[in-house]
């Protein structure tokens, strides 16, 4: 078994090798190394992306908008690290689409390290495919394959506002009980318990 | 008194860190400090008379236990090299995590002594190598197997019956990540385990020596005396391997220097300085004279240095009997002034190293901040401004901004990754091949070309919009914002230029490993020594902790 050490300087090397600048291939070693530890093939892909690298043309997205198309597929690589620069002003935007990505399982950390800058999560769909980025924390996903996925047709990000989960009256119903665990203050208890006494407003 | 920190365009210039000594800080010490009650067990002794074969020790504390294994070889004496091209060496070493079954030790016997060719699993922490000191080993087997002890100064000499050529950890050749260890409470302390791994060797040496004398010899053998394996450590030596770790950990570095920096800074605001306390510092001052004495090197440059280590310990040694005042208030703050400035900048860091010995209050607590999670201080804050960051150029960088990169003297060197060997190498920008292919490890070349790059640049232009254009620069964009929150994070030197001593950025390094006697074999390659003087396992328990000092001679 590689170690994640590993994973990482030899991702970082090869992605300088293949042609990304080095600060870009650092960010590399860091997401495949990140995709390798919630259990998605992401070193595979890389493989597979860098052996027609060099040898396809690929659209290098400088602005990204709300609606991005190209005839040409985009570079998960150079869309992702865009992403990852611009997702203070791409938040705004509420829900933001890529028709046409190549290898986009190579774009998912860029997105995942985004929703730790914005402290939102985000709801990442690769075509049928669906993952929930928890601040980069963790990823939720109803895709478990080690396959290669060399193109997604439609990529949509959603930015999903702080909210809880639960509604005002199942958070009351909780406190309630918590309550079970406090002591009802005697007026003994007010004047000595606390230490202020009760003139602290003097 | 309030001591402001010194200054990091003072103290991270390379010709200071280099100058760097072992202190309580030091990874050595902290982990004997850690480890000193554990219990410590040799659980197998299998050699056969020419001390070949495996050796497993252990230290175990509750439920957890580390065990290195030790694999000793047969090579001949021209297969014996410490250089990082060499495939053989005397013997190979994993530590590893828990109690070895057979079948780990059968798949460890095939890879282990391989190194870097074979591969390791999460079960094992660190793997090195070691090969015999030539000029001692047999004499000492020679000396032993004839019921003799070997001299004391012959071995004062070299310090070390073995000298490792490489120790590795942190996920290297599929050996455990750090992830998967570091919330362990023993292991709170940078290198914590290959300091175990270095220590246990040494104790391994004494084993095997003392073996084989009694193989040859059954009747007449001694063992090595106790006081004579104490005055023994275990030998390394580095390449440029170790070089650029310092340049690729900014946090990291920034951490080592903070707790050093820190300590000294608590020391001078000491107001009533004890007694006791000056006189164990005395104490230590004097003691280390013999070691000093001891440190040969053929190295023109290490001579220079050791002289005037010499000769301004002397005048620091006058000057605590003469000018130190106890009874004054913050006489270490005076004595800190007067050091600044009447020594050199060997001796004035080899006293900054010294005065912490009385002070585990003040250095215990700073070794819990030497580690550092480097993953998250990595994303750039793509919210600042160009603004932001040029000011961040201009108040941490500015005298590397002085640096012209136009002139060939500061542009000289390269730094590139070996094929052979995937080990860091420097070679000449304007004479050898592979500049092509440098490393991103000239830092304050790339800062400057960064800083003509923002100057055209508007203002209010914020960092993730400026990188759209300018990914090429985003390795010190990244740089320059841990710099910022972290003042020792960067060498504010030139890694590339033609005065560069590779070593100098070794021995800060190997410091803080608690390294002494520093022989350097050339610019980019020395020796050192390791736990020389230091309580044997079996004595860890009643030690104390100034051993650096006390019994090396």
């Amino acid at each position: 078994m590689k170690s994640f050490s590993e994973i990482d300087t030899t991702v970082k090397r090869a992605s300088k090798s293949i042609g990304f600048e080095w600060g870009v291939a650092e960010e590399l070693g860091k997401n495949i190394r990140l995709l390798e530890m919630f259990g998605l093939a992401g070193l595979k892909n890389l493989n597979s992306y860098f052996k027609i690298y060099n040898q396809k043309q690929f659209q290098k997205i400088s602005l990204i908008s709300k609606i991005n198309t190209s005839t040409i597929a985009y570079c998960p690589i150079i869309s992702g690290t865009n992403f990852l620069d611009q997702v203070i002003n791409l938040e705004t935007m509420d829900e933001i689409n890529f028709e046409n990505m190549a290898f986009p399982l190579l774009f998912l950390p860029f997105v995942s390290r985004s929703t730790e800058i914005i402290g939102k999560r985000i709801f990442l769909n690769i075509d049928e495919k669906e993952f929930l980025l928890n601040f980069n924390q963790s990823i939720y996903s109803n895709y478990l394959s080690s396959d290669i996925i060399d193109s997604a047709k439609k990529i949509k990000i959603k930015f999903i506002e702080n909210k809880n989960t639960f509604e005002e009256n199942e958070w009351q119903e909780l406190y309630k009980l918590s309550e079970g665990t406090f002591v009802e203050e005697t007026d003994q208890l007010k004047n000595s318990a606390a230490g202020a006494g009760l003139t602290d407003n003097d | 008194m309030k001591i402001q920190l010194r200054d990091p365009k003072e103290v991270m210039k390379l010709s200071r860190l280099g100058s760097f000594h072992q202190s309580k800080l030091s990874f050595l010490r902290s982990f004997l400090q850690e480890f000193k009650n554990w219990e410590y067990k040799r659980d197998l002794l299998d050699l056969d008379e020419n001390g070949f074969g495996i050796v497993i020790y252990s230290f175990k504390k509750k439920n957890r236990i580390y065990s290195l294994i030790c694999f000793a070889n047969k090579i001949s004496d021209q297969e014996r090299s410490d250089r990082v091209i060499a495939t053989k060496w005397d013997a190979a070493f994993t530590l590893f995590d828990g109690v070895p079954t057979k079948q780990d030790i059968e798949r460890l016997k095939q890879n282990v002594p391989k190194q870097e060719v074979g591969r390791l699993s999460f079960k094992e922490l660190t793997l090195s190598r070691a090969n015999k000191s030539v000029r001692i080993f047999d004499y000492v087997v020679e000396c032993l197997s004839n019921g003799n002890q070997p001299d004391n100064d012959k071995l004062a000499k070299v310090g070390y019956l073995y000298r490792t050529t490489a120790v590795y950890g942190s996920g290297k050749f599929g050996l455990a990540d750090r992830f998967r260890i570091k919330n362990r409470e023993e292991i709170y302390g940078p290198f914590r385990l290959e300091m175990m791994l270095v220590y246990l060797v040494r104790q391994f040496t004494f084993d095997q020596v003392n073996h084989i004398a009694k193989s040859k010899n059954p009747k007449k053998a001694v063992t090595l005396d106790p006081d004579i394996s104490r005055n023994l450590g275990i030998g390394n030596s580095t390449g440029l391997g170790m070089a650029p770790f310092i340049v690729n950990h900014p946090l990291l570095l920034n951490n080592w220097i903070m707790a050093r920096e820190t300590a000294l800074k608590q020391i001078r605001e000491i107001k009533e300085v004890k007694k006791k306390d000056v006189d164990l510092i005395i104490n230590c001052l004097q003691n280390s004279k013999k070691n000093i004495d001891n440190w040969t090197t053929e190295s023109e440059y290490q001579l220079l240095k050791i002289y005037n280590l010499k000769k301004d310990l002397d005048l620091l040694l006058q000057y605590f009997s003469t000018k130190f005042d106890c009874e004054k208030e913050f006489s270490y703050n005076e004595l800190y002034i007067w050091a600044k400035n009447n020594l050199g900048e060997e001796c004035l860091e080899f006293m900054v190293s010294v005065i912490m010995e009385p002070y585990e209050q003040i250095t215990n607590p700073l070794i819990r901040t030497m580690s550092a999670d480097e993953e998250k201080f990595f994303t750039i804050p793509i919210e600042k401004t160009i603004l932001d960051l040029k000011k961040v150029l201009e108040l941490k960088y500015s005298d590397i901004l002085k640096i012209d990169f136009k002139k060939k003297k500061n542009n000289q060197n390269f730094w590139f990754i070996s094929k052979n060997k995937e080990e860091p190498r420097l070679a000449n920008r304007f004479q050898d091949e592979g500049s092509d292919l440098e490393q991103p490890l000239a830092i304050a070349r790339d800062i400057c070309k960064l800083y003509e790059r923002i100057s055209n640049e508007k203002n209010s232009l914020k960092i993730g919009n400026f990188l759209m254009n300018n990914n090429d620069l985003r390795h010190v964009v990244r740089r320059a914002f841990i710099t910022e929150k972290f003042p020792y994070a960067e060498i504010q030197d030139n890694t590339i230029g033609s005065k560069l001593m590779p070593i100098d950025m070794l021995r800060l390094k190997l410091s803080f490993f608690g390294a002494i006697k520093f022989d350097p074999r050339s610019d980019k390659w020395l020796r050192i020594c390791m736990f020389q003087g230091a309580p044997l396992p079996t004595e860890l328990t009643t030690s104390d902790d100034h051993w650096v000092y006390n019994s090396i001679n």
